[in-house]
C-alpha cells in the first residue's frame, strides 16, 4: 500500500484533497469558449448536407444575404480562392472544410453563414438555397471494396478503390499454424460500433484577427492546443498566419473524451471568416451538430483464438475491417494508424499473435475520432476478453480459472508482448483475485447453478485488461512529426507561493489539484499555495495535450523532474544560508537540514525568499525549473472487472445486479479524483455496452442523431460502482504512477457483454455485439428457440 | 435548435385565448406547457407564426371530486398529478404514469390537458383516458363540448378538437369500490417514450366479477389505441388465469407497432402482451384491496 508523505495540509500524493477547480464549476463560474464574448463580435451557424452522398448542383446566397443582419454566406468556392477548401488531417489524409462540389456524407459542412446574432444566423441558414444531386451512398464498409463501389476518392492522386491502408503486426504464418494445430479454435466477428463521445460542452471556437498586429488569438475548445498551433501554422502559412502571431487559449472545458481533438471543419472557417473581416467570429456547434458527427470505434474485427484442450492459450489472430467514413482523420502517432490496437493480445502469455487491419471509405463521417478509449485499446480488448470467455465457455472452464492459467505471471514483468510492447508492471492474479473476493464470486457461482436449474438467466461476466497509456516515447511516438513528450514549467516566487504551467489541458480530469499535489509531494509547498495553468500557448510550455490518459504519464512526470531540479537549486542555497557545504545538506518534505543536526533547516520557503534575496555568490538568481519529459516507456494501468446480471427471459430486460472494478493505476495521486474518474469512465463503458451505438439507415443518414434517440446512460440506468484497487507502481514513472482515466472505459463493456452472454449461454447464444438491448436480446432468444 | 420567428401572446383567460385564435388565424397554436410544441419549434418541424400561451389561465388547474366525477383542470401539471394526495389514494394509475413520463422539470411544466390534445399516440396520458373512460371538455367559439374519449383521437397530431378549441377540463367517472387501475410502459432509459405502454383500469362486484374495463396502449399505433376487443372478453366475467393469457395475446395481436429504433415489430407485441397481463394483475390487485 502507499504510505503519505506529507501532512493533509501539504497535500502531497494519497491524499484525497477536495478539487481546487470545482469552486468556479459549481458556483457555474467556469469560463467556456462560449463564455467568451469580444466587441464587436459575429456569430457563425454552419449549413449541413442532408444527403450522404450528392453533387452539390448551386448554392444561392441571395435570400440569406437579404436578412438584415446576415453579413456572409461563405462557400467552398470563397476558401478554394485561398486554397483553404481542404485541409490535412494528421495521419496524412485530406479532409473538405467546405465543398466545391460534392458532399460526401450526412451533415457535412456545405456552407457558413456569418450574421450579427446567432438567431439571425440560423434564420440566414435557413434560407441559403442549396440544390442536390443525391448519389448511391456507401454504408456498408463490406461493399466499399465491391468491383461496382464507386470510387469515392477520386482526389487523391492514385487511389483506383476505397482501400486506405493495410496494416500487420506480429507473424502472420506462425500464428496461422498454431492456430491449425491447436486442440480448440474458437472463433467470432466482434463488432465496435460507432459511438459519440456526447460531451455536455460542444466544441467550439471564438477567432479573432487583428489586422494591424496581424495577431490571431483563437479561443478553442481544444484538448491539444499548442499543436493546433502549430498545424494551423503549417496549413495557413501560405495566407500569412505564421506561428508566432497566432495564440491558442484553451478555456475551460466541458469533457472531451478525445472529441476535441481534431480540427474540424467549423473551427478553420470561423478562423478563415475572421482572418478575411477582420472581427472576431464565433461558432459554436448545437448539440445536433455534435451528436452527427465526431464518433468513435467502427471495427468489425474477426478474431480467432487457439488453445490446448485444458485452455493453454496458444494464439490469437484479429483480422479487422475499420470503417473510416470518407476521410482518414483518425487522431493517432503517425506511426500507429491503428492507434495502440497491438495491445490485443491481453494480459495473458502466449506465444504467437497476429493482428492486420484494413481501412476503407464510406459514405459518413471523418473516422477515428477517439472516445476515452486510449488509441483503439477499447477495441483490442473488447476482442481478447470476449474471446478468452467464449474459450472458457467452449471448453466448459471457469474464465476466472482460465485466466488466472493464462496470466503474464508478476515476475514476468517486464514483458515482451508478441505483437511488440514491453509491459511496464502488474500483479493480475492479486487483482483479480481482489474482485473476486469483493464481489463473493463462489457464492455467486453458486447461485448462477441453482438459477440455472430453475430455467432462471442470470450470468458472471469477467474482464482482466491491460491498458497502454502515456504516449509516447520519442522514438516511436510523434504527431506531424512532434515528438508526444510533455511538459511543466514551475515559477515558485519570493513569498514561496508557485505557479505550474503546463502543456497538457484539462477537460474535468482535475489537473490543478493533481499537478499541485504532485509539487507539493516533490517540494513540501502546500497544494493550496500552487496555482496550475495550461492552455494558452503564448504562456504555458509546448506539449501535445491530454487524452489518451497522457498527463500524468507525461506532464505528471515532467512536474516531479522540474520539482526535483529545484530542490538540486535549493539544496545549494540552504547550504550557503545554513553555512555549510552541499553534502553536508538533507531534504525532507519541505525542508533542508544539516545532516546530524535537524535543528538547523531551513523550509522551502526561506530558501524560495532566498534565491530572490541572497543566493549565493555566483548563483543565477530566481527559482523556476522547466521540463519537458520524453518517457521511456508507455504504462500499463490494469485492471479486473466481474459483473453479474440477470436476464428476463419474457422481455429481454437486463438487469445489472453488481459491478466491481477494481483498478492497478499505480501510486496514486488522489484517490478521491481517482474514484471519480472511475466511476464516469464505468458509466461511459454501460453506454457502449448497453445502450449508446449510432444508427444509419440504407442511405446514410443517422437515425439517431438527437438525446432523445442517442441513448446516453444517467445516473438511473447505473448500477452502484464497486470499486478498489491494487498498486504496482510503475518502475520507470517518476512516481510510481499510470494513467487510469479510460481503464474502466476499456475495462466495463467486454464485462458486461461476458455478463449478459454467460446468462444466455444456456439457450445457445454465444456472442451478441453490443450494445446489447432488451430488444436485441429478445429477438436472439427467439431464433435461440426456434433452432433448438 | 433555434425556432424560426413567430410572436408571443398571452391570454389571461379562456374567452381571451379563444378571441385571440380567432384575431390571429389559423398560423396560431395554443401553447401551455410547451414541452412538445417548444423542441418541434426548436428543431423547425413546426414553424407556428403565432403562439397564444394559455399556461397562465386562471382557474384551470385542479384535481377535485365532483358527483360521480374526478375532475381535473386541463393546467394541472404533471408533477401535481404526481403529488396529489386524492390521486395517489384513490387513482394510484396516475402515479404508475406520470413516474414514468420525462423527467421532473419537464414534468414541472407539462400539462395533462397538453399531453392530451397534442394527439401523439407515444404520450402517457392518452392511454389512461382510454382505460379511465375519460371525457373531454372543451371550450371553443361555439361554447362549451363535451368529447367522449372513444372519440377524441382522430390521427397522427390530430384530435376532435377544432380551430380555436381549447381543452379545458378532464372528467373521469370516480373510482368505485373493487377498482383499481395501473400503468407501466416499457422505455429504453429514463425520460424515455415508451417502446410500448399499457394502462388497465379494472371494476369488480362483490364477487368478483368483472363489471367493467378499460385498456389503453401507448406507442404501439399511430393513434392512441383502446383494446376493445380485450375489454369484451373480460367485462362480465370472473376474471381467471386463462382469460388474462388470452387477454395479453389479444392485445399482441390488435395492437400495431411498426419496427423501429425501439425494437422489432415482434418484440413489440410481446411487450405489450407481458405488460397488458402484468397491469391487468396489478390492477386486479389493487381492485381487491
Amino acid at each position: 500500500m502507499f504510505k503519505c508523505k506529507t501532512s493533509p495540509e501539504v497535500g502531497g500524493m494519497g491524499h484525497s484533497v477536495k478539487r481546487k477547480e470545482d469552486a468556479r464549476f459549481l458556483h457555474g463560474k467556469g469560463k467556456y469558449t462560449d463564455d467568451v464574448k469580444l466587441p464587436g463580435m459575429l456569430h457563425m451557424v454552419i449549413v449541413r448536407s442532408p444527403y450522404a452522398y450528392a453533387k452539390i448542383l448551386s448554392i444561392n446566397k441571395e435570400k440569406a444575404l437579404a436578412i438584415d443582419g446576415v453579413l456572409a454566406v461563405i462557400t467552398g468556392e470563397d476558401l478554394a480562392q485561398y486554397n483553404l477548401h481542404w485541409m490535412p488531417t494528421l495521419l496524412s489524409d485530406s479532409q473538405m472544410v467546405l465543398p466545391t462540389d460534392t458532399v460526401m456524407h450526412q451533415s457535412q459542412e456545405v456552407c457558413a453563414v456569418i450574421a450579427t446574432d446567432r438567431y439571425i444566423a440560423v434564420d440566414g441558414a435557413e434560407a441559403v438555397d442549396v440544390q442536390y444531386e443525391p448519389m448511391k451512398a456507401i454504408v456498408n464498409p463490406f461493399k466499399a471494396l465491391d468491383e461496382d463501389a464507386p470510387l469515392l476518392r477520386p482526389d487523391k492522386e492514385g487511389q483506383k478503390d476505397n482501400h486506405i491502408y493495410h496494416w500487420e503486426r506480429g507473424e502472420r504464418e506462425k500464428t496461422d499454424a498454431a492456430i491449425a494445430a491447436a486442440d480448440v479454435v474458437v472463433k467470432e466477428r466482434i463488432h465496435l460500433p460507432r459511438i459519440h463521445v456526447a460531451s455536455i460542452e460542444t466544441c467550439g471556437v471564438v477567432a479573432s484577427y487583428d489586422k494591424d498586429t496581424e495577431k490571431m488569438l483563437i479561443y478553442l475548445t481544444s484538448q491539444a492546443p499548442h499543436a493546433i498551433r502549430t498545424i494551423l501554422a503549417l496549413v495557413a502559412g501560405h495566407v500569412g498566419l505564421s506561428e508566432e502571431k497566432i495564440r491558442i487559449i484553451a478555456p475551460d472545458i466541458g469533457g472531451g473524451f478525445g472529441g476535441k481533438v481534431p480540427v474540424y471543419p467549423g473551427y478553420v472557417i470561423a478562423i478563415a471568416a475572421s482572418f478575411l473581416i477582420g472581427k472576431p467570429v464565433k461558432w459554436i456547434e448545437d448539440r445536433s451538430e455534435n451528436l452527427v458527427n465526431g464518433f468513435a470505434r467502427d471495427y468489425h474485427m474477426d478474431c480467432e483464438l487457439a488453445a490446448t484442450k485444458d485452455g493453454k492459450i496458444q494464439a490469437f489472430k484479429v483480422s479487422t475491417l475499420a470503417d473510416h467514413g470518407y476521410t482518414d482523420s483518425s487522431a493517432n502517432p503517425s506511426k500507429y494508424p491503428t492507434g495502440m490496437f497491438s495491445i490485443c493480445t491481453g494480459s495473458y502469455d502466449y506465444e504467437h499473435a497476429f493482428a492486420e487491419l484494413d481501412a476503407v471509405y464510406t459514405n459518413k463521417a471523418p473516422g477515428g475520432v477517439a472516445y476515452r478509449c486510449s488509441f483503439r485499446v477499447t477495441e483490442a480488448v473488447h476482442a481478447i476478453e470476449r474471446m478468452v470467455d467464449k474459450l472458457a465457455a467452449e471448453i466448459g472452464k471457469d474464465p476466472a480459472q482460465l485466466r488466472f492459467e493464462n496470466f503474464i505471471k508478476k515476475e514476468d514483468f517486464p514483458y515482451a508482448s508478441p505483437l511488440g510492447w514491453s509491459y511496464d508492471s502488474g500483479d493480475y492474479k492479486q487483482t483479480l483475485e481482489k474482485a473476486m473476493d469483493m464481489i463473493g464470486y463462489a457464492d455467486y457461482k453458486k447461485e448462477q447453478a441453482e438459477k440455472r436449474a430453475q430455467g432462471k438467466l442470470m450470468g458472471i461476466g469477467i474482464c482482466t485488461f491491460t491498458e497502454v497509456v502515456g504516449a509516447g516515447p520519442s522514438k516511436d511516438f510523434d504527431i506531424l512529426g512532434i515528438k508526444m513528450f510533455d511538459s511543466a514549467e514551475i515559477r515558485v516566487h519570493p513569498t514561496g507561493k508557485a505557479l505550474a504551467r503546463f502543456g497538457t489541458k484539462s477537460q474535468g480530469q482535475g489537473h490543478e489539484t493533481t499537478y499541485a499535489q504532485i509539487l507539493a509531494e516533490e517540494l513540501g509547498i502546500p497544494y493550496t499555495d500552487i496555482e496550475i495553468d495550461e492552455g494558452d500557448t503564448d504562456t504555458a510550455p509546448y506539449g501535445l495535450g491530454t487524452y489518451a490518459s497522457r498527463s500524468t504519464p507525461t506532464a505528471g512526470a515532467a512536474a516531479a523532474i522540474a520539482a526535483r531540479k529545484l530542490r538540486d537549486k535549493g539544496k545549494k542555497i540552504a547550504a550557503h544560508l545554513l553555512e555549510v557545504s552541499e553534502e553536508d545538506i538533507e531534504w525532507e518534505v519541505g525542508k533542508y537540514f544539516v545532516k546530524g543536526a535537524p535543528e538547523k533547516s531551513k523550509t522551502i520557503q526561506d530558501v524560495a525568499f532566498a534565491a530572490y534575496t541572497n543566493f549565493p555568490e555566483g548563483m543565477e538568481p530566481g527559482f523556476e525549473a522547466t521540463h519537458y519529459y520524453d518517457p521511456p516507456n508507455l504504462t500499463f494501468p490494469n485492471g479486473a472487472y466481474i459483473c453479474v446480471v440477470e436476464v428476463e427471459e419474457e422481455t429481454g430486460a437486463i438487469d445489472v445486479k453488481r459491478f466491481v472494478a477494481i483498478d492497478d493505476c499505480g501510486n496514486i495521486i488522489n484517490p478521491m479524483i481517482v474514484e471519480g474518474q472511475i466511476h464516469g469512465g464505468l458509466t461511459q463503458g454501460i453506454a457502449p455496452a448497453m445502450y449508446e451505438g449510432i444508427v444509419y439507415d440504407d442511405e446514410g443518414n443517422v437515425l439517431n442523431g438527437t438525446l432523445m434517440d442517442y441513448l446516453v446512460p444517467t445516473a438511473v440506468e447505473s448500477p452502484h460502482w464497486e470499486t478498489g484497487h491494487t498498486i504496482t507502481p510503475s518502475p520507470h514513472h517518476p512516481l510510481g504512477a499510470k494513467g487510469v482515466a479510460e481503464s474502466p472505459t476499456v475495462g466495463a463493456p467486454p464485462a458486461i457483454a461476458n455478463a449478459i452472454i454467460d446468462a444466455l449461454y444456456p439457450l445457445g447464444i454465444k456472442h451478441l455485439d453490443i450494445p446489447i438491448t432488451p430488444d436485441k436480446v429478445w429477438d436472439a432468444i427467439q431464433v435461440a428457440k426456434a433452432k433448438a | 435548435m433555434i425556432p424560426a420567428n413567430f410572436n408571443y401572446h398571452k391570454a389571461t383567460t379562456l374567452k381571451e385565448a379563444i378571441a385571440l385564435s380567432q384575431e390571429l388565424g389559423e398560423e396560431a397554436k395554443y401553447m401551455s406547457g410547451g414541452h412538445s410544441l417548444l423542441p418541434m419549434m426548436k428543431l423547425r418541424f413546426a414553424t407556428p407564426e403565432h403562439i397564444i400561451d394559455i399556461s397562465k389561465i386562471n382557474g384551470l388547474s385542479y384535481i377535485k371530486e365532483e358527483g360521480d366525477l374526478l375532475k381535473i383542470g386541463a393546467l394541472t401539471t404533471q408533477s401535481e398529478l404526481e403529488h396529489n394526495d386524492l390521486l395517489k389514494k384513490s387513482y394510484p394509475i396516475f402515479g404508475d404514469a406520470v413516474w414514468l413520463t420525462a423527467d421532473p422539470s419537464v414534468r414541472n411544466f407539462g400539462t395533462i390537458g397538453g399531453n392530451i390534445a397534442h394527439g401523439d399516440a407515444a404520450n402517457d396520458q392518452p392511454a389512461l383516458m382510454l382505460a379511465l373512460r375519460a371525457t373531454i371538455i372543451a371550450e371553443g367559439v361555439d361554447g362549451k363540448k363535451s368529447i367522449s374519449i372513444d372519440d377524441f383521437f382522430h390521427g397522427f397530431y390530430m384530435t376532435a378538437l377544432e380551430f380555436g378549441d381549447i381543452l379545458t377540463e378532464i372528467q373521469i367517472p370516480k373510482t368505485k369500490k373493487n377498482s383499481g387501475g395501473a400503468y407501466h410502459k416499457v422505455e429504453r432509459k429514463v425520460g424515455d417514450y415508451a417502446t410500448a405502454g399499457v394502462a388497465v383500469h379494472v371494476e369488480l362486484d362483490d364477487d368478483g366479477i368483472c363489471q367493467e374495463i378499460g385498456i389503453g396502449l401507448t406507442n404501439v399505433s399511430a393513434v392512441p389505441m383502446r383494446l376493445e376487443r380485450g375489454e369484451e372478453i373480460l367485462r362480465g366475467k370472473k376474471i381467471t388465469d386463462d382469460l388474462i393469457e388470452q387477454l395479453g395475446v389479444i392485445a399482441s395481436e390488435d395492437c400495431e407497432p411498426e419496427s423501429d429504433l425501439r425494437g422489432s415489430e415482434a418484440y413489440k407485441r410481446s411487450i405489450v402482451n407481458t405488460i397488458t397481463k402484468r397491469m391487468l394483475n396489478k390492477a386486479l390487485e389493487r381492485a381487491r384491496k
